[in-house]
C-alpha cells in the first residue's frame, strides 16, 4: 500500500497525481473563465481527487498515494501546522 | 496532512504527540509542502500560508460523502466525525434503502424512504430524537 521512501535534502512535499487535476496552477488560457471559477471546488458525490504525498508513520518515511486506499474508508484530515495548540 | 516536512511531523509525533497518544500517532502524517493538495481540495487558506482544517469523509469508490472546513482557531468534534461515518457505512451496508435521521447514532432508528413514508415521517420519528443520546 505505502512504499518506504529515500530522504535527501530536499523538502519534499505531495501533489496531485494528475497535474490538469491542479487547475489553479495553469495558466490563464481562456479568457472567459476568471481565476474563481478556475479553483476547483470539492463536492459530495464526486470523487476525490488523487494527490501523492510523503508522510511519516511509525518511524518510517514513506510515500502515500490517496488512491491506493480506495477500497477503504478514508478519513483525510488537513490542519494548519505541527506544534500548534488546537 | 499540513504544509509541515516529514521531518517536522516526525519530531511533533515523537517528542509531543506520543506523549499524548500510547505508541504515537497510528496513521500517516501526509506533507503538503507547496499546499497543491490542500488548494485541490479548497482547503488552503492563502493569506496564512496554511491549511484550514478541512476533513473529507472519502468511500470505498474513493467517493466524497462529507467534509468539513474549520477556521484555525476552533477544534473539530471528532465523535461528529465518527458518528458521521458510521452513518455513511450503515447506509451503504442497506444499500440505500435506509436512511439516517438527524442525530441518529448507531442503535438508533433509522427511515426507510418509500411511499408509505411520504407525510409519515412524523408517526416514525418525533424532534427530540435528534438531540437524545
Amino acid at each position: 500500500m505505502t512504499e518506504e521512501m529515500a530522504v535527501g535534502c530536499t523538502r519534499p512535499g505531495g501533489g496531485p497525481v494528475d497535474e490538469t487535476q491542479n487547475l489553479t496552477d495553469k495558466p490563464e488560457t481562456d479568457p472567459n473563465t476568471t481565476p474563481k471559477e478556475i479553483k476547483q471546488m470539492i463536492q459530495v458525490g464526486h470523487k476525490a481527487p488523487d494527490f501523492s504525498a510523503p508522510g511519516y508513520q511509525q518511524g518510517k518515511f514513506i510515500d502515500v498515494k490517496l488512491s491506493n486506499y480506495f477500497g477503504k474508508w478514508v478519513l483525510l484530515c488537513l490542519y494548519p501546522g505541527d506544534f500548534t495548540f488546537v | 496532512m499540513s504544509i509541515d516536512s516529514v521531518f517536522v511531523h516526525k519530531m511533533w509525533n515523537d517528542n509531543e504527540l506520543s506523549k499524548m497518544v500510547d505508541g504515537g500517532v497510528p496513521f500517516p502524517m501526509l506533507s503538503d509542502a507547496s499546499g497543491k493538495i490542500g488548494r485541490l481540495y479548497g482547503v488552503f487558506n492563502e493569506e496564512a500560508g496554511v491549511e484550514n482544517r478541512g476533513r473529507f469523509i472519502i468511500d470505498p469508490d474513493g467517493i466524497i460523502q462529507g467534509y468539513e472546513v474549520l477556521m484555525p482557531p476552533v477544534g473539530r468534534n471528532f465523535n461528529e466525525t465518527i458518528r458521521q461515518l458510521q452513518a455513511f457505512q450503515y447506509v451503504r451496508k442497506s444499500k440505500g434503502t435506509e436512511a439516517t435521521p438527524a442525530g441518529w447514532k448507531p442503535g438508533k432508528k433509522t427511515l426507510k424512504p418509500g411511499p408509505d413514508l411520504v407525510g409519515n415521517v412524523w408517526k416514525e420519528w418525533q424532534t427530540k430524537m435528534a438531540f437524545e443520546d
